[in-house]
């Protein structure tokens, strides 16, 4: 496997990469627009798309762009929804406060967790991670921290109204006010993964993915770099949780199960490993084909599932990055 | 003292059937250094075939040989047919294409025979081992060890065993020593299904035959595969009685775990195990070349 010299390299790696400022103003202008022309629900859906692809950008910042396997996102998830729902619930901290925090917490959580996991590579980091993410519900389960976190039961939390100034004004309502919260904090999000990714750490990043010896041979501290991405990753997905907790206005230890980690890694594939955007589409899609299925055939909405999983990656091996990057190629090269 | 005994046969009762699906995992990732995460869904679809011959009124043996072919070819047609115009996708993708072949078959499984827990006939006597130990779960533990000293003849002494090894560890230098890489992944797949057939059949009449069954213990299987080293069939079947002693001992003798938290203190365990031993207890260590 180290002995396969002529891997691609990214194009990252070596020409570096400018904003699509045209593309991202089309998707900012779509994106503020449409919650204006949804119906409540399907907003209340977009911004749970707009969170799932907060989450799945942090898991793909580890995976796509680090090398490093995750089965234990579901864990940060749960720890960044509870931090908040703990904040507000039990001292009464302002909603919007909790956000951050849950970040920050998540941040801690998964470098120290990325310290030991240092020694770990591929499969072993899998079942590492895995290992977290399937002893977090059952942690937030245990009686010894009922008074904490609510036990089986979770825990309720209420938003604040919408400020007044923009219900008399435009006649915001909570979904649509929610909305924009969550689309503001995935762009400012999304700004700086662009960032990040096209800096002399994210090169370090990606080097360490593609050569780990090579990198390291060039004086990258690649301990360092790796239990940082951990954290960072860990620190989009705890905003991801905590945002999911407030919109949802609930908490509970079964809602942040291994599935949410299997379901969080489909959206990084589906979407586009080791793109920014593809997020977008992987969160798009994790929400609404299971539902989609389910309309179909409720006995058989998980084989109807598995089925379209399978064609997608027929249709698209790399990803809907890929193959809008491949009939990009494609139609430049037809003129 | 006769607690402690108690509690180390039952651990080994249960680490029998992590180890059983330890094997075929590990048997998989020889042959197509891979994770087949579908490896659980389909040995429990197998064991419903199984089922389902038996119910029809073929002898127990007859049907258990005939599930082991008839999973051996669906085994070899899900390669053919899924997984070879993938050959050329990224890792991750193929990790999805598991994720689905999972969805699909426990899916059917309850589409086709219900949801509902089914009891699966076992080949061995009723009865216990000294009160302590069934006579199922020993002639499990043998049927095991039988398998694990198949499969180390297979890869050792068969020229087939070694072109697949061959093909899993360098698939390029194998193919242009003349070893048909295609077909031997394919084989690879065949003798998985087989294998986690017979897992399957062996594991039903403890657990119950439901669409379920294979979620928890699979997720066993992987960590005993990983802890007993993944390039290691003997330490998969070690890893899998490790794994099973380790989570009654921990449920029974410290309180605070109880039985809510004995699946956390088994991971942790294993993956502290990880931390010192990275390659796992058995694994051989894997020097590379820059």
């Amino acid at each position: 496997m180290a002995t396969d010299v002529e891997t691609r390299v990214d194009p990252r790696l070596t020409v570096g990469a400018k904003m699509p400022y045209k593309w991202v103003a089309l998707f900012v202008i779509i994106g503020a627009v449409l919650p204006f022309f949804l119906q409540g629900y399907a907003t209340f859906q977009g911004t749970l798309i707009m969170i799932y692809a907060i989450a799945i950008l942090g898991l793909n910042l580890l995976t796509g762009f680090n090398g490093q396997f995750s089965l234990g996102h579901s864990a940060f998830y749960a720890v960044g929804a509870y931090t908040a729902a703990i904040l507000v619930y039990h001292l009464d901290w302002p909603v919007y406060v909790t956000i951050p925090f849950g970040g920050i917490v998540c941040f801690v959580a998964g470098f120290l967790f990325g310290l030991p996991a240092l020694r770990l590579e591929g499969l072993y980091l899998a079942l590492a991670t895995f290992a977290l993410g399937v002893s977090v519900p059952q942690i937030l389960k245990s009686s010894h921290l009922e008074g904490l976190t609510g036990g089986v039961q979770g825990l309720d939390i209420f938003r604040p109204k919408v400020p007044s100034f923009l219900v008399e004004n435009f006649g915001l309502t909570m979904d649509q006010w929610w909305y924009m919260i969550a689309f503001v904090i995935m762009l400012f999000m999304f700004w700086i993964a662009w960032n990040l990714i096209n800096s002399r750490t994210g090169r370090a990043m990606m080097a360490i993915r593609d050569n780990p010896i090579a990198a390291r041979s060039m004086g990258i501290n690649a301990s360092l770099y790796k239990s940082l991405t951990f954290g960072v990753s860990a620190f989009y997905t705890g905003i991801a949780g905590a945002l999911a907790a407030i919109v949802i206005e609930f908490v509970a230890p079964d809602s942040f199960t291994f599935q949410l980690s299997i379901l969080l890694f489909i959206g990084m594939v589906v979407g586009g490993t080791g793109s920014i955007w593809g997020a977008v589409f992987g969160g798009f899609f994790i929400l609404t084909v299971p539902n989609f299925a389910e309309e179909i055939s409720t006995g058989l909405s998980y084989a109807i599932f598995g089925i379209i999983l399978i064609l997608v990656i027929y249709v698209m091996p790399s990803g809907f990055a890929g193959l809008v990057n491949l009939l990009r190629m494609r139609v430049k090269k037809m003129f | 003292m006769d607690l402690f005994l108690q509690q180390i046969l039952t651990g080994i009762a249960n680490g029998a059937i992590y180890a059983c699906l330890a094997l075929a995992v590990v048997m998989i990732y020889q042959a197509i250094d891979h994770f087949n995460f579908a490896q659980g869904e389909m040995a429990m679809f197998s064991t419903y075939i199984c089922w389902a011959m038996i119910a029809g009124g073929l002898p127990y043996w007859v049907a258990f040989f005939a599930t082991i072919i008839i999973s051996f070819i669906g085994g070899l047609a899900i390669e053919r047919i899924i997984f070879k115009p993938l050959h050329s996708a990224p890792v991750l993708s193929h990790i999805v294409v598991f994720i689905g072949l999972v969805a699909i078959f426990n899916s059917l499984a309850g589409a086709i025979w219900d949801h509902n827990i089914k009891t699966f006939p076992s080949p061995f006597p009723d009865g216990s081992f000294g009160g302590l130990i069934g006579l199922h779960e020993v002639g499990m533990f043998f049927v095991t060890l039988l398998l694990l000293l198949a499969i180390f003849c297979f890869f050792k002494f068969t020229r087939v065993g070694m072109a697949m090894q061959a093909a899993a560890a360098n698939p390029a230098s194998a193919g242009l020593v003349g070893i048909r890489v295609g077909w031997m992944l394919a084989l690879g797949w065949g003798l998985a299904a087989a294998i986690g057939a017979v897992a399957g059949m062996m594991i039903a009449p403890i657990v119950f035959l439901e669409p379920n069954m294979m979620l928890g213990i699979l997720l066993y299987g992987f960590a005993a595969a990983i802890v007993g080293g993944i390039s290691s069939p003997g330490g998969a079947v070690a890893g899998g009685f490790l794994v099973g002693i380790i989570e009654n001992m921990a449920g029974t003798y410290i309180p605070a775990i109880g039985s809510e938290l004995k699946l956390t203190v088994a991971l942790v365990l294993i993956v502290t195990v990880l931390l010192f031993k990275p390659n796992g207890l058995f694994g051989k260590t894997i020097v590379t070349r820059v």
